[in-house]
């Protein structure tokens, strides 16, 4: 499954005036692949992520996502990406199935579609009985599932997800993860960001960013290999620590 | 571990925190540059608004005439009225209902009434009248206009008795239509000063004690060795000094620029805005007690509190106008009491002794507001 | 003796006519100068306990006591004996680091000076930026001036309601060391955590959901209590090994776990029965070994019951 590449970059970096946030980074991500996108805060993760979702514009350097380029067609980018923040996912105010049916909309999915995928997601979900209730009195792990079918609804080649189980319980987590499985193996490349490091270890490949730079990028099992750590969590330390530089 | 030096006194310690307490407030509000910036801004622009609103409109402003002489000297009192800038005769009107007519039609702001003996009287009794009707809703305009026709005839008197050379006099008959009181000249400083304390206080003091909640300071805060009450008061001793800083520049202003007079005492004008201030504060507490959102807070000021100061106080409309209902409601507007004492004070030039009654009452007030305001606040989240 | 008793205690809120539990008749003790550790997902209950304890919240039954005091009639005097850093950061961010601290200092009747020697050790950290806004601070900055203002006024108990979320791996660890530090000088820690894996760093550790406590004890006790054989599986087809074991007639349970999955295998199983079907099934490089249960296995057995 790894060879189609879905995502290209190629010295991509930005600078803030003096600062360079993100420092000529070079990577590739394949079709189908879930790729681990870790670093330290302040390492530059954001501000790489924004660039690829179309949101922000280089300073230099090259990058396609989807075989879109991020300079001049981040309107094509856009339709066939998802996004998935721990932050902002939902409409709380708003049923399952309104934001199932606004997120449709937004992607310009037609009557039809959005009938039977939110009619699928509801199944798969066991959420039948809750369409109609407000995603706001939903339990979080709920809510993090389903914030994930919505960014999936559209069904994009590439979904990203920014920390999506941030404070949710480990039996919800699990299951958020199968469903990542679930949605890689149906060939949608998925680009995660994680604070919890036995996540990493999902990955099929794992980087990590060090003061704007990849510093690592390899699978789980190499990179343990090579920084002869017995878990990623000390991978990350190992190298996260080199930092000098601190700030969002 | 060694125990906690407390060398200075249980009220040291307590004097310690308020300052510091104020001095972390006004940092805020000084970096907040924006926010700071309309707070001192907002008085000058509404007072100088007011002003120009007023002084701007009376340039050729329509007038109707109603000559019932009809001979030399109506006629060239009449093209006297049009020839001057202030002026220009829209209408020549032939009966009294005709008036009444063009005023509600929204035409004219003056009507001129010259009565059929005017030439006769002013020849042989050497006394004629005229009367001028003026549309007194916007009274500020109207007291304007009646003085500039008032001149205007004067003129034409002076120069005709210069030319006869005989004790001729022309008597100029007012009459306010709609408002008869004439209320409103000079009255826009008073309810300014209340708006803007109002705004200033209530509804700033009411936000920041909410931002506090929202951003989650306000759960340290509380746990901290700080009394509770004394939170609340350090938070609106910064807001009491800008509110003193707008009640310097709205007094300077209107001296200076709009010169309207203080004919009463300064320091007790000074010492009743004060008390009104104090007033806004209170409420603004008891907003913030209220409210758990910024949101929710502004829009309580703004419904509750904005609107019946600017409708209610009687610096817009005349609350004797009212019906009985909305007088009562008045009454429990705190800007009524303190509109009524500045105007008293300012512009009536009376001393304690005429508004002794206003001021208690702002004054209960202020107690009652500041006890359930205190009483309210909570020392626990909900 | 203990430095806070919880006995009963109990809190729900009323949203709209529908009442939700928060706390479901809570007890347990910390003991003078323990490290423990509160740990469980969002919507545990955690953050309700602390606000009851720090006495911002009432509860609706039950009575708890901090250095002996009662929460609820000397809460005067527990605000001067605790330490208290709310789950959001709570300080304020147009002031500087430096104003901040003088500010919390003042209003907690001491100055910087007077407790330097407690928070030098964090403070010296944050001290190349004292001048800067303290919303302008990374998130472990943030943090770490966060703590130097709870801590700033010498306070008996620590409590800290989730200051790792959010932040990433590198700043957790130096936060949890600074913490081993506090607790040598003598201070009660309590501090709560979404994340399983923090428990080892704590002396004892009470695992929530929500609103009651599924288990107190110290992590090492929590691990050793596991009961079931707990094996970890893996092949190079993670997904559909994952969905053979949980069809398996002898596994109670299996979810991923890192490189591996864990499976748990039911009261009768042995690892021979499912090592013989899963290797019938013919997946390539099949691996099997005995696995180690982590706290977070012992949480996810926990909700299970």
């Amino acid at each position: 499954m790894l060879n189609e590449k879905i995502i290209t970059v190629d010295h991509l970096t930005k600078r803030f005036a003096a600062f360079t946030a993100v420092d000529a980074i070079t990577f590739d991500v394949y079709k189908g692949e879930i790729f681990g996108f870790l670093g330290a805060n302040g390492a530059g993760k954001t501000t790489a992520m924004r660039m690829l979702c179309g949101l922000s514009m280089p300073t230099s350097g090259k990058a396609t996502v989807a075989g879109f380029d991020v300079y001049t067609q981040n309107e094509q980018i856009k339709k066939n990406i998802g996004y998935m923040s721990q932050k902002f996912s939902l409409y709380e105010d708003l049923t399952v199935k309104e934001n199932m049916q606004l997120y449709g909309g937004i992607y310009g999915k037609s009557n039809q579609f959005i009938k039977d995928k939110t009619a699928f997601i509801l199944e798969q979900l066991h959420l039948k009985d809750e369409a109609n209730k407000l995603v706001g009195s939903l339990p979080l792990g709920w809510k993090q599932k389903l914030a994930f079918s919505v960014a999936i609804f559209h069904e994009p080649e590439i979904v990203f997800l920014d920390e999506p189980t941030g404070g949710v319980d480990p039996v919800t987590r699990r299951e958020f993860w199968m469903m990542i499985y679930e949605a890689a193996a149906n060939g949608i490349t998925i680009f995660v960001t994680t604070h919890y490091m036995d996540e990493a270890e999902y990955c099929n490949r794992v980087s990590i960013m060090v003061d704007g730079k990849v510093e690592a990028l390899d699978t789980p099992a190499m990179l343990k290999q090579q920084y002869q750590s017995p878990t990623m969590d000390d991978v990350f330390l190992k190298l996260a620590r080199k930092a000098t530089r601190s700030g969002d | 571990m060694k125990p906690q030096q407390h060398n200075q006194s249980k009220t040291g310690a307590a004097r310690r925190q308020f300052f510091s307490f104020v001095k972390k407030e006004l940092l805020h509000i000084w970096r907040d540059k924006r926010t700071l910036f309309i707070l001192l801004g907002m008085p000058v622009v509404q007072i100088i608004i007011f002003g120009f609103a007023l002084t701007n409109e009376v340039k050729n402003s329509k007038i109707a005439v109603l000559d019932q002489s009809k001979d030399a000297a109506t006629s060239s009192l009449i093209a006297e009225l049009n020839a001057s800038r202030y002026f220009d005769v829209e209408e020549n009107l032939t009966s009294y209902k005709e008036i009444e007519a063009a005023f509600k039609k929204g035409k004219i702001k003056l009507a001129v009434v010259l009565p059929s003996q005017f030439s006769e009287d002013l020849k042989h009794t050497n006394k004629a009248s005229v009367q001028l009707i003026a549309d007194a809703s916007d009274p500020n305009v109207a007291n304007t206009l009646t003085n500039y026709a008032t001149a205007v005839v004067m003129d034409y008197q002076d120069r005709v008795t210069n030319k006869q050379r005989l004790p001729y006099s022309i008597q100029v008959e007012t009459r306010m239509l709609y408002n008869p009181q004439l209320k409103g000249a000079y009255n826009f400083v008073p309810g300014v000063m209340a708006m803007v304390l109002l705004l200033v206080c209530t509804m700033m003091t009411a936000i920041t004690i909410v931002r506090e909640k929202e951003m989650g300071t306000m759960e340290i805060m509380l746990v901290s060795p700080m009394r509770p009450q004394m939170v609340v008061i350090a938070k609106a001793v910064p807001y009491f000094l800008l509110s003193s800083i707008n009640i310097a520049s709205i007094l300077l202003l209107s001296v200076f620029a709009l010169e309207v007079p203080i004919n009463g005492s300064l320091v007790l004008l000074i010492a009743e805005s004060l008390l009104f201030t104090l007033v806004s504060l209170s409420l603004g507490l008891l907003i913030s007690s209220a409210a758990g959102s910024q949101q929710v807070a502004m829009f309580i000021s703004l419904v509750a509190l904005f609107l019946p100061t600017v409708m209610l106080s009687g610096f817009m409309f005349p609350i004797e106008n009212m019906p009985f209902p909305l007088r009562m409601v008045s009454n429990i507007v705190p800007a009524k009491w303190f509109y009524i004492i500045v105007r008293s004070v300012m512009i009536k030039g009376v001393g304690l002794a005429a508004v002794w009654k206003e001021t208690l009452i702002l004054t209960g007030m202020l107690l009652f507001l500041l006890t359930v305001a205190i009483k309210r606040f909570k020392i626990r989240l909900q | 003796m203990y430095s806070v008793e919880v006995q009963h205690i109990s809190k729900s809120y009323t949203v709209k006519k529908a009442t939700t539990p928060a706390l479901k008749d809570i007890s347990f003790a910390v003991k003078k100068g323990e490290l423990f550790g509160i740990i469980g997902p969002d919507g545990a209950g955690k953050t309700s306990l602390f606000r009851i304890l720090t006495t911002l919240l009432l509860a609706d039954e039950g009575t708890a006591t901090v250095e002996g005091l009662d929460v609820v009639k000397a809460y005067k005097a527990i605000r001067e004996q605790v330490g208290y850093m709310p789950g959001r950061f709570s300080l304020y961010q147009d002031l500087t680091v430096k104003e901040n601290l003088d500010f919390f200092a003042t209003i907690f009747n001491t100055s910087v000076e007077e407790n330097y020697d407690l928070i030098k050790d964090i403070y010296v950290q944050i001290e190349p930026f004292r001048d800067r806004k303290a919303g302008k601070l990374s998130g472990g900055m943030k943090q770490k001036l966060a703590l130097s203002c709870a801590l700033i006024h010498r306070p008996k108990v620590l409590f800290l309601d989730e200051p790792t979320t959010g932040v990433d791996a590198v700043s957790r660890k130096e936060f949890w060391e600074m913490l081993k530090r506090l607790k040598e000088q003598g201070i009660t820690i309590l501090v709560s955590t979404p994340y399983m894996d923090e428990a080892e760093m704590c002396d004892r550790v009470a695992l929530m959901q929500n609103g009651s406590i599924l288990s107190i004890d110290t992590p090492q006790q929590i691990v050793a209590s596991f009961a079931q054989t707990m094996l970890a599986v893996r092949s190079a087809s993670m997904l559909q090994l994952l969905n053979k074991v949980r069809a398996s007639s002898f596994v109670e349970n299996a979810y991923p776990s890192g490189i591996y999955h864990h499976v748990i295998l039911k009261q009768q199983a042995t690892a021979d029965q499912l090592q013989q079907e899963l290797s019938a099934a013919a997946f390539a490089d099949l691996e099997i070994k005995k696995g180690q249960p982590t706290i977070e296995d012992c949480f996810m057995q926990l909700m299970r019951i």
